[in-house]
């Protein structure tokens, strides 16, 4: 007798744990070919609240840890994804159609991309910091801060390398994120929150939400108590990136525009993606007494 | 619908003046009074909390609740400056708003009290907490001194603790004596007298059964509110014990006409909660008591959270705890 499959309902990650949505509402996730998967939790912007209120709860703690600590928690999260190697190869294979060898490289990609940015972690600040000469008694430094809480729309077609490449640049330097996975191909990131739930991760630091950047972006970007947010996720359609923009502006969030269209994530990162979210902070300190 | 009401059909509360006459009618009376169904008591308070509140409903709602806050600070470290902070607070909540409606009191410890009537006048009520607040464990001299020396500071609100040891010991008639002697202290020169909210501290009480006879005992010793706790035991107010005393309170007015506040204070921190107890005033104890002359919520976190909610539904967006003051 044939087994019966296990359909599965996904559910987001909000403050280290896995509620449903509040909406109560789920949609079909289905693979390339238009065939159905599984359940992803479609999140309202009730999620969205609830996210950041849990990331808010974790950002002191994760901004203060030491950027050496920071460091070994996004290495560890590389080393579990390479644990579940396979599941993630599977879920990119259905949901971006691509062959199971490119599949494959693009998981590669996104655990060395990880690797890559954990290495960062306590380099960053020798580089875009600096200890400013200045005409007085002074011992004068400009040190990079975490901004706080991160929106991030993650990109709608790269599902992991792209998802990878937005979150682990705002969490290297102390910031918190609640992200919005790609709608059409939400998998792999759930799978990457069951990663983070494993991997030394605090509860609140990355939240994932499932469902829809464009119905979800403009409460993100209006919401007050949110200090910065990545657009990557509306790549493509300018006049709903202005829109969030503006809304943006009304706290005076940071914001990283969206691109034309979505850029090639395999390329190198350059520094771009973590200077735009950290506050650059300038102390001035007596010497010579 | 059952009551918690004695059979007696004569209303008023002079029927009860035997009742409290020696420790062993009030024992008698208080240990007659029918018991709490816990099971029951939890699943109506829950369902309750169920109810949803949204748009011009949730508006009023929120503006009530805040017009019902007692704004709290009863720590060691409250300085004059950080109370008065409060009291400016406890006058305009939103000061970006100023269709925000003020608190209903602040509340402080005894000696605190002339700062903040400096600032909020006749605007806003100023409450003491007095007898020996939080623990109620001093001489009964120290602690009438305490509630007198409030009343002298300005006080326009009590609010006492009861003291739970002698209440758990079965001594009834010590802790009403208490209350009737703490409620004499609050008459002040011209024959007014400062509302008396009796703190009964439930998270110390142990049963429900104790909380429905700590109200009525409280309600006939003549107190104008009863409050559940201080906030410094944990387990504070929570909705089951507070369905518990609005049910006292909705049954002491049947029986005798008089009718009682209820305070639940401590632990209470978001919207949603406070919606709860206004959906639970509403369905047990009736909208007479939605009211902040009966209704009233001893809080200092909620009030931001109100604020926040209130933000969001007049700007259509979320807000942040950065726009409102830390206190």
């Amino acid at each position: 007798m044939a087994r019966i499959d296990v359909r599965k309902t996904y559910k987001l990650y909000i403050g280290g744990a896995f509620p449903r949505s509040e909406s109560g509402y789920s949609y079909e996730v289905t693979d390339s070919k238009g065939k159905f998967v599984a359940n992803a939790s479609l999140a309202s912007r009730k999620d969205v609240r609830d996210a950041v209120v849990a990331a808010r709860k974790a950002a002191p703690g994760w901004a203060g840890r030491t950027a050496y600590n920071r460091g070994q928690v996004l290495y560890r999260i590389a080393e579990v994804m390479e644990d579940r190697r396979p599941q993630f190869e599977e879920a990119v294979r259905q949901s971006e159609g691509v062959s199971a060898a490119a599949a494959r490289g693009q998981v590669d990609a996104a655990v060395d991309r990880l690797v890559w940015y954990a290495g960062w972690a306590d380099k960053l600040a020798q580089v875009i910091g600096n200890a400013n000469p200045v005409a007085g008694p002074f011992f004068n430094h400009t040190a990079p801060e975490a901004t706080g809480v991160v929106g991030v729309l993650a990109p709608q077609s790269s599902s992991l390398l792209g998802l990878v490449s937005v979150v682990a640049p705002v969490i290297v330097t102390g910031n918190v994120a609640v992200v919005v996975s790609s709608y059409a191909r939400p998998l792999p990131a759930v799978t990457f929150s069951e990663v983070l739930a494993t991997s030394d991760v605090p509860g609140g630091v990355v939240n994932i939400l499932t469902g829809d950047a464009t119905a979800l972006g403009p409460w993100l970007a209006a919401h007050m108590d949110v200090n910065a947010i990545d657009l990557a996720g509306v790549a493509g359609s300018p006049e709903l990136a202005t829109s969030l923009e503006v809304a943006a502006a009304d706290n005076l969030k940071r914001v990283r525009r969206a691109p034309d269209a979505e850029p090639d994530w395999t390329a190198e990162p350059g520094l771009a993606a973590m200077t735009a979210f950290v506050e650059q902070k300038t102390v001035w300190h007596p010497i010579g007494i | 619908m059952p009551t918690t009401a004695p059979t007696d059909p004569v209303p008023g509360l002079a029927a009860y003046s035997e009742v409290t006459a020696s420790e062993a009618s009030l024992r008698r009376f208080l240990h007659g009074l029918p018991g709490v169904d816990q099971v029951g008591a939890e699943a109506r308070a829950a369902g309750l909390g169920t109810r949803s509140i949204k748009t011009t409903a949730k508006a009023w709602a929120l503006d009530l609740a805040i017009r019902m806050v007692d704004l709290t600070t009863l720590e060691g470290q409250d300085t004059p400056g950080k109370v008065r902070a409060l009291a400016n607070k406890a006058l305009r909540p939103d000061p970006a708003d100023p269709s925000c409606p003020s608190v209903a009191a602040v509340c402080v410890y005894g000696d605190l009290v002339g700062e903040v009537k400096e600032i909020v006048g006749d605007r806003v009520n100023v409450a003491a907490v007095a007898t020996a607040f939080p623990s109620g464990r001093a001489s009964m001299d120290i602690k009438l001194a305490d509630t007198r020396d409030a009343v002298a500071n300005g006080a326009d609100e009590i609010d006492m603790v009861i003291d739970r040891g002698a209440f758990l010991a079965g001594h009834y008639l010590q802790v009403f004596e208490e209350i009737v002697a703490t409620r004499e202290a609050c008459v002040r020169p011209d024959g007014t007298h400062a509302h008396l909210k009796v703190i009964f501290e439930t998270g110390e009480l142990q049963t429900y059964d104790n909380v429905r006879r700590a109200s009525w005992l409280a309600m006939l010793a003549g107190t104008d509110f009863i409050k559940t706790s201080t906030g410094k035991v944990q387990p504070a107010a929570t909705l089951p014990v507070t369905l518990v005393m609005l049910e006292a309170v909705r049954d002491f007015r049947e029986a005798t006409s008089v009718q009682i506040g209820v305070k639940p204070a401590g632990g209470i921190r978001t919207a949603k909660d406070a919606i709860k107890y206004l959906v639970m005033v509403n369905e047990i104890a009736g909208d007479d008591w939605l009211d902040p002359d009966w209704f009233r919520f001893g809080a200092s976190t909620l009030l931001n959270d109100l604020l926040m909610q209130r933000t969001k539904m007049t700007t259509g967006r979320y807000s942040g705890p950065d726009y409102f003051t830390l206190d």
